[in-house]
């Protein structure tokens, strides 16, 4: 036996090498990247802040809040499934915590603890009664939208007298917290919120479990085909509940920041945010149909929405122009989304 | 020798409707079991009840000679008994090994996806199959329809599956892809496996089958050794007998 030239291990001979097209086509996050580099490229131009470290530290901010959530309704989502009571759900977190500091008296911590365990409790009964009733969770969760919303507003009214909350800054442990949760670090003198951190922790973790893990795996499969994976052995009901809970988590994540920031809070905050991180997640790849998606991609599809949300003030437009810039954006999404799925489910019969 | 699966006077009701009643066979080892019947006739319960999905109300179900009752597919699964459905046997969007480790994935020692072993498996165990993939990492929705099934029979062989229950695997087939998926049907019994295949089509049971059990508005027709009847007396007896002549050219050619 001669020693020629040593084949590649488990690469086909059939196989020439993969155009690169191809291979960005089965990445469902290209197109969102592709979407932020040109949002960045244009207002980098077209203003002057928004290249600056300022300006990167506004934009950044404003894509954190909405990129920890966009992920956790992306991972969900790809588990097919929709959290209509996401944007209020981070108002009730933050109201709980701030009703039980000031009104009770309560420790920060421990009142983010227990509203922490709210949280979790409401995104198990959203994804308790999804599986159990077997309606889609998009009307399940308008429910539960509806009646956060309800509860938000009467409780913090009954309680305070008014819609709002707040005197977190004489709380026990606000300043411990806050430095977990509200601070900020410094870049170049430049201060970034820390929210920007927990946002890239979060994405990081999402995507690894997504691609790197059995339960990433089972995401997965119960959102593209539920029936086929609950026949092999896949506990679907149990992920789908955790998915919940995810949402949930992150909700309580960003009430959190949110309070311990402002040291108030709105009883009406977070309406209509839930669809923006449907938005983002739609825009970062995630198919409405579930079992398609990508965390990087939600994570990217936030960053989209801060730069273009920051850029549009810079460059001293009226912000009516950012719901045309939007509409735009999750229609072109939608579409390639669209072809691509197509390219990754024709049949050959 | 114990027989892997025995069902004796089994029935099944949904409410007031009865879906299968007093139906007996037995699947064993190197063997293929055929359920045939048509639409509505409850070879659908009766696989259901045998993989796990449903419980029987009449009757006894004892699997390598213990009564048994399953309370879930995963309970049947431990049991050795693989299911492979006719739309539901993978998920189109995920890829070939990611489909074919499903609710088995091959993990590191830190608990991560072992994504390198998962490939190779896959490659291998299609390919001791005799199913040549190019590349393992394409979605199975880019696969035809035969080749799903062959990924989703293969994974099921792989897993150590006993009993293999075959709904309809050629249903939604051409003729040259029903062919190909009866040959792996073939390959899993001569492995020692037990299959039951589930299919309205007589021509594509009788090459396969050792016993054939026919079904009528959810009671058993008849159940027959291969010894003891033709393909022409299994068509006949399915189909009253009509068009028959129509339907002798579909399976001439998959003997071998």
């Amino acid at each position: 036996m001669t020693v020629t030239a040593k084949a590649p291990p488990a690469a086909d001979e059939r196989l020439s090498k993969p155009r690169l097209l191809d291979q960005l086509v089965v990445r469902p996050e290209i197109g969102a990247m592709l979407g932020a580099l040109l949002v960045f490229l244009f207002f980098s131009v077209v203003t002057e802040q928004f290249l600056s470290l300022g300006g990167a530290a506004t934009w950044l901010d404003d894509a954190s809040m909405l990129g920890i959530m966009a992920v956790a309704v992306a991972l969900l989502m790809i588990g097919g499934e929709f959290d209509l009571s996401a944007g209020v759900m981070t108002a009730s977190t933050a109201l709980v915590t701030a009703l039980l500091a000031t009104q009770l008296g309560l420790n920060v911590w421990l009142a983010l603890l227990v509203s922490l365990a709210f949280a979790l409790a409401v995104g198990a009964l959203n994804g308790w009664l999804v599986m159990r009733t077997g309606l889609p969770s998009f009307i399940v969760t308008l429910g539960s939208f509806l009646a956060l919303q309800g509860l938000n507003l009467g409780v913090t009214r009954l309680v305070t007298g008014s819609v709002q909350v707040s005197g977190m800054r004489e709380t026990v442990g606000y300043e411990s917290a806050g430095f977990l949760f509200a601070s900020t670090f410094q870049i170049g003198g430049q201060s970034f919120y820390v929210s920007i951190i927990w946002w890239v922790l979060f994405t990081v973790i999402a995507s690894t479990v997504l691609v790197r893990t059995k339960f990433g795996n089972w995401i997965f499969a119960i959102g593209g085909a539920a029936q086929s994976s609950r026949a092999v052995g896949v506990p679907v009901v149990r992920s789908k509940i955790l998915l919940f809970m995810t949402t949930a988590f992150a909700a309580w994540l960003v009430g959190s920041i949110n309070i311990l920031r402002y040291a108030s809070v709105q009883a009406n905050q977070g309406i209509g945010l839930e669809f923006q991180y449907i938005i983002a997640a739609v825009i970062g790849g995630c198919l409405l149909t579930g079992g398609f998606g990508s965390a990087v991609g939600a994570a990217i599809g936030a960053l989209i929405f801060g730069m273009a949300r920051q850029g549009i003030v810079y460059a001293g437009w009226n912000s009516d122009w950012f719901q045309l810039f939007l509409g735009v954006m999750l229609l072109a999404a939608v579409l390639v989304n669209n072809m691509l799925r197509r390219r990754a489910e024709r049949v050959k019969r | 020798m114990t027989s892997l699966i025995e069902v004796e006077n089994i029935g099944k009701t949904y409410g007031s409707v009865i879906a299968l009643s007093d139906v007996s066979t037995v699947v064993n080892a190197g063997e293929v079991t055929c359920v045939l019947g048509d639409n509505g006739a409850g070879k659908s319960t009766l696989i259901k009840i045998l993989a796990g999905v449903h419980q029987h109300d009449q009757g006894t179900f004892r699997v390598e000679g213990e009564e048994i009752r399953f309370s879930s597919p995963r309970e049947a699964l431990d049991h050795g008994i693989a299911t492979v459905y006719q739309d539901l046997a993978v998920v189109p969007l995920m890829s070939v090994w990611r489909n074919f480790f499903l609710g088995s994935e091959p993990t590191t020692k830190f608990g991560f996806l072992d994504r390198r072993k998962g490939r190779e498996i896959t490659k291998k165990a299609l390919s001791d199959m005799g199913i040549d993939l190019r590349d393992v990492e394409q979605p199975v929705g880019t696969l035809s329809g035969g080749e799903r099934q062959c990924v989703a029979i293969a994974r099921a062989v792989y897993f150590g599956a006993k009993v293999l229950i075959l709904d309809e695997p050629t249903a939604a087939l051409g003729v040259k892809q029903a062919g190909v998926v009866l040959k792996y049907v073939a390959q899993a019994r001569d492995r020692g496996l037990g299959v039951v295949l589930i299919t309205h089509n007589p021509h594509h049971a009788y090459p396969v089958g050792n016993r054939f059990l026919l079904l009528k508005r959810g009671r058993a027709l008849g159940s027959y050794e291969k010894s003891e009847i033709d393909i022409g007396e299994l068509t006949k007896q399915m189909a009253g007998g009509a068009e028959l002549e129509a339907l002798a050219h579909e399976l001439r050619g998959v003997e071998a």
